[in-house]
């Protein structure tokens, strides 16, 4: 029977606003301010999910973002479900679905909960040991493991959702709105500092606003009083902007932060559409105030992870701030007083205090002899050894406590209870002070890690800097803030504080049961299911660094990170091992401090703006054209254009006989394009390449062959020069940026003294390559008054000339071996210049073609593709280039290593062409090539690295890298394949029209 | 994520930036006279070290200009910026 356990109003919860929701098919009501996990626990829902290794029943622990056990598939079927999402950050709405994970058939009953009886046999490191053998049997073994892994669903459709990244800039950021935030907050922001308050939660205040503790007062009222009179206030300064639902990721260097807001997840589906969901903000500050407060320790014993069993604070803010009881019985488990304020909190609404056990034994504070007065018995120097309850808590077993807390003693006693808050301290949420690279030291009175050595402008104040009680927080946060704001006067000089809190602990990182460890289950970790067992099993097996137990036991690896129990785990291990906390270190906090979405993290670069795409001037005739594209860096190019039908074999070999038999185009306007201009370019593109240009005449184009200074090939092009100190550069398509970066690398660093100025013009200008026997007359018509004559306008010349009023740059240069000419014209009339190209060729079947073509053309002629047929590792006189490499020059970028004994060997690879003995036969690109077929192992040769049946010679033909290719003309070699072996001869990698007669037809 | 005070622009995210690795190699004047040990040592060897380092940074999508860093590669704190040519700071 489902009883309603909303005991009391509270101002946080709207009763008159009743939401229907539905978990696991069943629906539920709660109150507009409700999270899922308050509204589960008013329906008396504990039972929400099931542990990840042994499928133990589990319920909601916390009440914040560190929940370890109730995370739920949100919407599950929907395209908008969210797997992995804490039960405790969900509010609720109306229409919200949501559903348990790692479960099946159902919660109730999990088909996987036979894992918890054969757990004996899963202990530590059961996968790496169980799985190893034979090898061979992975792949059966990963198919069960993989089935039988995993928290939740991922969506199978698209998100429907919008989501955004914003780069904003503060004076200060102040992370975390509980009381020392908000202080925080508010003297920055009144001096005059540009201040950003952020904070995970819906509501300000963190847990001050429901401390209700009557021993405290700050100016004669109670905490939770006084800061709703801040929190007003806050609201209108001027300097200050307030986020809540946001919560910090990530904490970089440089007070570079990533945030989440959350703007639309707490509301219906109706009001979800096209806003924007969650929005990363990328803030940087010049200075951070952490105030991310502390998070409550459980307790480890033996079967702690019962539903029903709870952190004491976490039942506490369910009673407080949202009227809910969490159980009808209720006890305390604890080894401070921090439980005596939630029981005291429950006994004043009403809700049945059974006991209290306290592993200490005694403590004479006010607020334990409130308790002691309303009657509650306390049972001191008691800990549970056992709790029972399968799928609810229904009652614990305490025995007395040894004096050194080792063991237990006495008779056992039981208590039937359906509750049981858990308080084992409070550890600072140092995790974003850690992120940023800042150093902990363990504190050893307090038993926690604090902030030591900040390594930017920040500050941690309030529970995270170690200060918990309100006195010290508002004394050491009033001189933190001075300090570091460079103030002199606070909000904080005046105020008065009355406290009665003691801080008085008994630290046991492992309590004893009656029953040896090993027949036991104290959890660490509860989403990973790692218990104490498992970490003392890890270490004596011989594991001894934090960073290899966490591996190996898997604590702290889950979705939580372990932000529970994490402490423990160190604790454990330094009392295992007999060394200091201080000195095991702590495991790596990473990003993010709780899961982002996929959505969040890559904002608005989905669809089309996934990635940035360049295209021609030229683009829109290649699409009517139904060209095929292939990416060449971030361009689109044409590829080629198949018609009627054809597959891109037959569209390549027929633009290839084209453009050889009359006339072709090319789309050339991605080609690098850089502007030289200064009196020193001459000299300039002399140290660039390797062959010479002061000679070069103006009017007269030359090819250039750039090198690293390790003598290795890096970009190739034709540069022309323009007047007396003005050339235009054209390099590769893929290489245009690295090369201008290469070249003013050199101009301000080690040539500072040259004059010369460089200019990116690759997107000023559309380039269209005419090309074939035709290209002339073509030309022709096009401008008639072009003197196109060999004598006037011979190869390797470029004239300016004027297609009707467009100015263009005409180079008579050719990358195919044909007749051709670039011409080149402001971009925006790329698409005029191709259509007049088009329709003066119509006569000669003008045939457009793409990079395909235009790489079999080149590869007819040898001519080699700058990171197709070289890799980096390519000289020029590997590339049987010798001819362009100056001799004369004193120096160029990478001269001297053209003589290194290593870049001289005989036996480098150098670049042959090879035929196939059946010309029919196409090798194929990254074949490798062998000069034995019946030898193991054999020495690769080399490789193909290019290959083409090429419709003009009616034959297959390759560019190939071959150990001491240039000696092997003629000699047999043969390319291995999967199916057979492929004869080939090496050749010439000239393979058409050696004597470039065409080039003058 | 660094924020690098660009000598010509001010302060800019780091991700206008390009590293460069280590400053204050200068290339040889008269490379041909060089063994092939003298060449390597420039071409080749960097000293990659854990603490204070020298280092080239361009601010390749701002002002497209070199500098020079002087940056410890152990907690990543950029201890001085100048402009190429001029003198690296004391240490």
């Amino acid at each position: 029977m489902i009883k309603n356990l909303r005991v009391k109003s509270s101002e946080y919860i709207d009763e008159t606003n009743r939401i229907s929701f539905k978990f696991n098919g069943k629906t539920y009501h709660g109150f507009k301010g409700d999270t899922l996990a308050s509204a589960l626990l008013a329906n008396n829902v504990h039972l929400v999910g099931r542990s990840f290794k042994y499928h133990r029943p589990r319920g909601i622990m916390t009440s914040g973002s560190e929940e370890p056990n109730a995370i739920v598939q949100v919407n599950p079927g929907t395209n908008r479900t969210e797997p992995n999402v804490r039960a405790t950050e969900v509010e609720i709405y109306e229409g919200l679905e949501a559903s348990s994970q790692n479960c099946w058939p159902s919660v109730e009953f999990d088909i996987g909960g036979i894992n918890n009886f054969l757990s004996p046999f899963f202990p530590a490191g059961f996968y790496y040991k169980t799985f190893m053998w034979p090898a061979s049997f992975w792949e059966k073994y990963e198919f069960f493991i993989r089935h039988s892994a995993g928290l939740g669903k991922s969506p199978t459709s698209s998100d429907p959702d919008i989501y955004d990244h914003r780069n904003i800039h503060y004076d200060v950021l102040v992370v975390g709105a509980g009381i020392s935030g908000i202080l925080a907050a508010k003297n920055a922001a009144k001096n005059n500092f540009k201040t950003l308050l952020v904070d995970e939660k819906n509501e300000l205040g963190g847990s001050t606003i429901f401390e209700n503790n009557e021993f405290n007062k700050i100016d004669n009222k109670t905490p939770s009083e006084w800061l709703k009179k801040e929190i007003e206030e806050i609201k209108n300064i001027k300097n200050l902007e307030i986020k809540t639902r946001t919560s910090v990721a990530a904490y970089h260097q440089y007070n570079y932060l990533l945030a989440r807001e959350n703007l639309t997840d707490h509301l219906e589906a109706k009001d979800k559409t096209n806003k924007i969901r969650q929005r990363l903000l990328k803030i940087r500050a010049k200075k951070v105030i952490l105030a991310t407060g502390a998070l409550e320790r459980p307790l480890i014993f033996n079967n702690n992870d019962r539903p029903g069993i709870m952190l004491s604070s976490a039942v506490k803010k369910y009673s407080e701030f949202y009227g809910v009881a969490c159980g009808s019985k209720n006890v305390f488990f604890t080894n401070n007083d921090s439980a005596y304020e939630s029981a005291l909190s429950l006994y004043n609404k009403g809700i049945n205090v059974e006991a209290i056990i306290d592993i200490r034994e005694q403590s004479e504070s006010k607020i334990v002899k409130k308790v002691k007065a309303a009657g509650i018995k306390i049972y001191w120097s008691h800990s549970i050894v056992d709790t029972a309850g399968y799928k609810r808590l229904n009652s614990v077993s305490i025995m007395k406590l040894s004096n050194d807390g080792t063991s237990v003693t006495g008779s056992k006693i039981s208590i039937s209870c359906d509750c049981l808050g858990v308080a084992g301290g409070w550890t600072p949420a140092v995790h974003l002070y850690t992120q940023s690279g800042s150093k902990l030291k363990f504190d050893e009175e307090k038993q926690i890690f604090l902030p030591n050595q900040n390594t930017s402008e920040q500050i941690s104040v309030g529970s995270c800097g170690g200060d918990f009680k309100i006195d010290e927080i508002i004394k050491n946060l009033n001189h933190k803030l001075k300090d570091t704001l460079n103030i002199k006067e606070t909000d904080l000089d005046n105020i008065n504080v009355e406290i009665d809190q003691e801080n008085s602990k008994r630290n046991i990182w492992l309590l004893p049961s009656d029953k040896p460890l090993g027949k036991t289950k104290p959890f660490v970790d509860y989403q990973n299911d790692a218990t104490a067992k498992d970490i003392k099993l890890a270490l004596r097996e011989g594991f001894r660094s934090i960073e290899h137990v966490k591996r190996y036991t898997t604590t702290g690896m889950g979705t939580d990170q372990g932000k529970l129990g994490n402490m423990h785990a160190l604790g454990i291990i330094a009392d295992t091992a007999g060394v200091k906390m201080g000195e095991l270190g702590t495991t790596t906090f990473r990003p993010p401090y709780t899961p982002l979405t996929f959505g969040t993290i890559v904002g608005r670069n989905v669809g089309k703006f996934f990635d940035i795409f360049r295209r021609t001037p030229m683009n829109d005739w290649h699409v009517e054209n139904k060209a095929e594209f292939e990416n060449v860096g971030q361009w689109k190019r044409a590829w080629y254009y198949p018609i009627n039908g054809e597959t891109m074999h037959q569209a390549v070999q027929r633009e290839s006989k084209a453009a050889r038999e009359s006339a072709g185009i090319l789309d050339a306007s991605t080609l690098g394009k850089i502007d030289i201009q200064g009196s020193d370019a001459s000299e300039f593109l002399n140290r660039v390449y390797t062959n010479a240009w002061s000679k070069l005449a103006i009017g007269k184009c030359r090819y250039g062959l750039m090198l690293n200074e390790d003598g290795m090939v890096y970009d190739d092009g034709v540069t022309t020069r323009l007047g007396e100190n003005h050339y235009i550069m054209t390099t590769t398509t893929g290489g245009a940026a690295n090369v201008l970066g290469k070249l003013e690398d050199y101009l301000q660093t080690e040539w500072p003294e040259l004059d010369v100025y460089l200019t990116s013009v690759t997107d000023h200008y559309a380039t269209a390559s005419l090309c074939g026997p035709n290209s002339k007359k073509i030309l022709k018509k096009i401008i008639p008054n072009l003197d196109l004559s060999d004598e006037s306008f011979p190869h390797m010349s470029y004239k300016e000339a004027k297609i009707g009023n467009i100015q263009c740059r005409i180079m008579r240069i050719s990358f195919t071996g044909e007749h051709s000419y670039e011409i080149n014209v402001q971009a925006s009339y790329g698409i005029d210049l191709w259509e007049k190209c088009m329709e003066a060729g119509k006569e000669f079947n003008i045939t457009p073609y793409g990079t395909e073509t235009m790489h079999l053309l080149r590869a007819e002629k040898g001519f080699i593709i700058v990171g197709q047929d070289t890799d980096g590792t390519m000289t020029p006189i590997d590339l049987q280039m010798d001819w362009i490499v100056s001799k004369k020059k004193y120096d160029f970028i990478g001269k001297r290593s053209l003589y290194r004994s290593d870049t001289m060997r005989e036996d480098r690879k150098q670049l042959v062409g090879l035929l196939t003995e059946d010309p029919n036969v196409i090798l194929e690109e990254g074949a490798q090539i062998v000069s034995e077929l019946n030898q193991s192992p054999v020495e690769m040769l080399g490789h193909v690295t290019s290959s083409y049946f090429s419709p003009n010679l009616n034959k297959s033909i390759a560019l190939a890298v071959v150990r001491g290719g240039k000696d092997m003309m003629g000699k047999q070699l043969f390319v291995p394949m999967e199916n057979k072996n492929i004869n080939v001869t090496v050749a010439n990698p000239v393979f058409y029209d050696e004597k470039n007669e065409r080039l003058n037809a | 994520m660094f924020l690098i005070n660009c000598p010509y622009c001010g302060e800019r995210d780091q991700q206008e930036f390009k590293a460069g690795g280590e400053a204050h190699i200068e290339r040889p004047k008269q490379p041909t006279e060089l063994s092939d040990d003298e060449w390597a040592e420039y071409l080749f060897m960097r000293k990659n070290i854990k603490g204070v380092q020298f280092e080239r940074w361009n601010h390749a999508h701002g002002c497209r200009k070199w500098f020079n860093m002087v940056r410890d590669t152990s907690n990543d704190e950029i201890k001085a910026i100048y402009k190429m040519g001029e003198k690296p700071p004391a240490q």
